[in-house]
């Protein structure tokens, strides 16, 4: 296959950014996009030039850490599936490809499609665990929980973090990976002590990272590649409007 | 230098906790006095990290991934073994302990592996106790399965994902260390030396991947968790990310590497489909409890297969070989990893293997569909069956999966005590990045249950020991030792940009890997070894004198990440090759083709090769020295590992 492909270059935060055109030759249907990727950027590296940075590590669909808004949807034209699991079979021969990092104000570029989402991790700091520490705890046959509620629990938890929810969204919402957390951590019995504090410091700390406001259009679970659902949203709605109710957090 | 193990005295079962009794304490209120650097965030760093922070240490952590959560930890899809006998199967410490030992061909430290059975169980109860979302029974207990070289069912799970939530579990253990200032979080810093002062570990150099920035942090201590080294060849299913280099500096420095040549070749990942192929994805092995493994029973018919004059579908009954459970009628298809590997390649050699390549072999559904039903079947593996039909375009529940074997894990690594430590005082590894617990061969399941065991349980415990007998001075960043080991780094980057030639690093990379998978991969003989060094450091000149780093240190710059690990892994070659020819025999996943067994099995030396051998470094190019750790085995008779 030969594309034509428009990456988005963009030396540091400081600097400004803009679209280069990169034609490929050759590129097997049966590549991954980041093989293809990797491919053009030794030809880049051979003619001396900076290669095109972009996150990746498992490429297995799995750790989260690829990202790439590709042709306009977060993680390329496949449903369900990270940039590292698309495939070039999914292209036609010819076609012109564009390629920009995640685009919203909390996850600002760090370079060209490389962008820090460390305010995930300070949501997630902000709550998302039970607090119990190392030992002392029951065994783990003492808290049975029914597997209908384990099941929605896992499904929730399945979220990878890596921020398609917030790329997809116009408003660059974080409520559906908020949601995914409290969800998981409210279904179980492990989550009751910590139920309304944890999505009251959650929730706070999603608005001071600066992402916008949820309007429910859905693009998130549409675009999300583990398939989180648009119920954890409604949860999350229904915890932070009992919990504030109710507030034991000043 | 005399390897001392520290194994505590006693019998095996009071080992652990007459040793919890005999370490010094750290009194509460001066543990904040403490500084302790955990590097890498994975399953053993980010539960160590964590519970040091709940203990009252403060706990600087680091890691090369932009989130602690994404170390590749998470990529673990089968599960995490315990003894806890749920299912009533005759599960017990010692029988967990005792598969460990022989599924490592006797290779480990009996108390190791004592300890490690011993501490699976709280595992359990602490991630649930976290929220970690394990499969459940209808009555609300915890469901088991049975794995790879066990005959009791006491693998844990969460489908195919069960890496991914261990490790969303330590990760929110140490988000709420974190939140509390117990801990600080570097991520996207890569170790790039270890400091020593007086001959202890005081510290680290990093670079900030996003800037460049050459930084230096101090500590009383300093935890490697930095993972294995299986993208030394390459194509691994290790991430694109992971590497050796902060273990391979710390070798430089003094700590010695045991068992290098140690390579785990898991057997059931997707065949290689091209040149470009960047990794190999795994397919949990725990689809062999019900996928079953052929190839076509004569040469003729897997020709006729590859050249696309038949499908797999016209293939006879009569004429598959279903060769695991021919071989071994009592394990089948449930063979211990490098069992299940060796046949593979052994079926394939004899030119039966199937795809276009003729290296797969076929992992079957189709009489598990027709038993259970399709919906059963994908309850239990659907991620995984995605996954394959998303990379390889095929359908699994129609036609059989193709698998081959693909470097997975590295039993080798950093030579530590019973306490974990390294021959550095006061350096710790813990996890895959120290040799400790799987002899020659890791059993499935085996991985997380190591590294959440070094992390929430032992290491906890053993730093206190050492910690309560340093003051608590801390050794300012200015120190000489610290601006020497900063020049170190700067000169080696300097190094890497200046040289400008015309060869990329994934060129050397995948030049490096083709070496380590030919000479020192599922089989190996001493003439191939002894090529393969040459060739290692014939290539590492041509790495010094014509690779090709662009743009500078002062930004985020891929290509100077990757040329600094891959550098490591051209050394850490070459060590691996040296450990292989040494040791004249075959054991878990070293297979030296001169010495089998008639029925093609590893034919171990319990003689003279039942030690660990311990590698000390004394210069690039220079030969490294060995030194011995000689395996007592009290407990457990040595018998010719049989799965028959």
């Amino acid at each position: 296959m030969d594309l034509t492909l428009k990456v988005w270059r963009q030396k540091d935060k400081n600097s400004p950014g803009q679209m280069v055109t990169y034609p490929i030759k050759g590129i097997s249907p049966d590549m991954s996009f980041l093989e293809m990727l990797d491919v053009l950027n030794e030809d880049i590296l051979l003619r001396g030039e900076d290669p095109i940075a972009f996150d990746h590590d498992c490429r297995e669909g799995i750790c989260g850490m690829c990202s790439l808004f590709i042709n306009g949807r977060p993680h390329g034209p496949e449903r369900g599936t990270t940039t590292c699991q698309l495939h070039m079979r999914h292209f036609k021969d010819g076609e012109t490809i564009t390629i920009e990092p995640w685009r919203a104000a909390a996850f600002p570029v760090h370079k060209d499609l490389v962008v820090d989402r460390s305010a995930f991790d300070r949501i997630q700091q902000a709550g998302g665990y039970v607090s119990v520490n190392t030992g002392g705890v029951p065994d783990a046959n003492a808290i049975p929980i029914s597997k209908s509620i384990a099941d929605k629990a896992f499904d929730a938890a399945t979220c990878i973090q890596c921020g398609a929810c917030v790329a997809a969204c116009k408003n660059a919402s974080a409520m559906l990976f908020v949601s995914a957390k409290v969800s998981q951590l409210s279904l179980l019995p492990q989550g009751q002590a910590e139920r309304k504090t944890r999505v009251e410091n959650m929730v706070a700390q999603m608005d001071i990272e600066g992402f916008g406001a949820c309007t429910n259009t859905g693009a998130c679970a549409a675009e999300c590649p583990v398939g989180i659902s648009l119920e954890n949203i409604n949860m999350l709605r229904r915890e932070f409007i009992a919990a504030k109710a109710t507030s034991e957090n000043l | 230098m005399i390897l001392d193990s520290k194994i505590p005295e006693g019998p095996l079962a009071e080992k652990w906790d007459k040793h919890k009794f005999d370490v010094k304490l750290v009194n509460p209120a001066n543990k904040r006095k403490y500084d302790i650097i955990v590097v890498g965030t994975g399953l053993a760093g980010a539960s160590a990290a964590a519970t040091f922070g709940e203990l009252g240490y403060n706990v600087k952590a680091f890691c090369f991934q932009d989130s602690p959560r994404r170390a590749h930890s998470i990529a673990a899809q089968g599960g995490i073994n315990a003894a806890k006998n749920y299912q009533n199967d005759g599960d017990s410490v010692f029988r967990l302990f005792y598969d460990t030992i022989k599924g490592g061909d006797y290779r480990a430290r009996e108390a190791n592996v004592y300890r490690l059975a011993q501490v699976s169980v709280n595992i359990i109860d602490q991630c649930v106790a976290q929220g970690v979302p394990f499969a459940r029974d209808y009555g609300g207990l915890l469901a088991n399965r049975s794995f790879g070289g066990a005959q009791v069912s006491r693998t844990f799970y969460a489908r195919g994902q069960t890496g991914q939530q261990l490790l969303l579990g330590a990760y929110s253990a140490l988000n709420r260390q974190i939140a509390y200032g117990k801990v600080k979080m570097y991520p996207r810093t890569e170790m790039l030396d270890l400091v020593m002062v007086d001959g202890k570990a005081r510290g680290i150099v990093v670079r900030n991947l996003i800037t460049g920035k050459i930084e230096s942090h101090s500590a009383h201590a300093v935890v490697l968790a930095t993972g294995g080294y299986g993208n030394v060849f390459f194509l691994s299913t290790n991430a694109m990310g992971s590497n050796a280099t902060a273990a391979w500096r710390a070798y430089k420095k003094g700590a010695l590497f045991a068992n290098p040549c140690y390579t785990q070749i898991h057997p059931t990942c997707i065949p290689v489909s091209g040149g470009y192929q960047s990794k190999l994805t795994l397919m949990s092995e725990s689809l062999r409890n019900d996928g079953r493994v052929w190839v076509p029973k004569t040469k003729e018919i897997a020709e006729r297969l590859r050249k696309g004059e038949i499908t797999v579908n016209d293939i006879a009954e009569a004429d598959r070989d279903y060769y695991l459970e021919r071989k071994y009628p009592a394990f089948g298809n449930l063979v211990p990893r490098d069992v299940a590997s060796r046949n593979a390649k052994l079926v394939c050699d004899e030119g039966r293997g199937v795809g276009s390549s003729g290296l797969a072999v076929y992992l079957d559904f189709a009489d598990a569909i027709k038993r259970d039903g399709q919906a059963a079947i994908a309850a239990k593996y659907g991620n995984l069956f995605e996954m394959y039909a998303k990379i390889t375009d095929e359908n699994p529940y129609e036609r059989p999966m193709r698998i081959y074997p693909a470097v997975h894990y590295t039993m080798g690594g950093l030579w530590v005590d019973y306490n974990l430590m390294t021959s550095i005082p006061g350096l710790y590894a813990a996890g895959e990045a120290n040799f400790s617990d799987h002899g020659a061969n890791r059993l499935g399941a085996s991985a997380l249950m190591q590294g959440l065991a070094d992390g929430y349980f032992v290491l906890p415990y053993t730093i206190g020991d050492y910690l309560a007998k340093m003051p608590y001075d801390k050794v300012p960043v200015d120190h000489p030792a610290f601006l020497e080991a900063e020049k170190n780094v700067v000169d080696i980057n300097n190094k890497l940009l200046s040289i400008n030639g015309n060869r990329t690093v994934d060129e050397f990379h995948k030049a490096l890997g083709a070496i380590m998978w030919e000479y020192c991969g599922m089989a190996r003989n001493a003439e191939g070894l002894q090529f393969a060094k040459q060739e290692i450091r014939k290539l590492r000149d041509e790495f010094w004198r014509d690779v090709k780093v662009v743009g500078v240190n002062e930004e985020l710059n891929i290509t100077l990440e990757k040329a600094n690990r891959v550098a490591d892994f051209l050394e850490l070659g070459e060590l691996m090759v040296e450990d292989a020819l040494h040791r004249n025999e075959s054991c878990g996943g070293h297979f030296r083709e001169e010495y089998q067994t008639p029925e093609n099995e590893a034919l171990r030396d319990d003689e003279n090769f039942a030690y660990v051998a311990a590698w000390e470094f004394t210069g690039v190019g220079n030969d490294p020295v060995l030194h011995k750790e000689d395996l007592k085995f009290e407990n457990v008779k040595l018998t010719q590992r049989s799965y028959k």
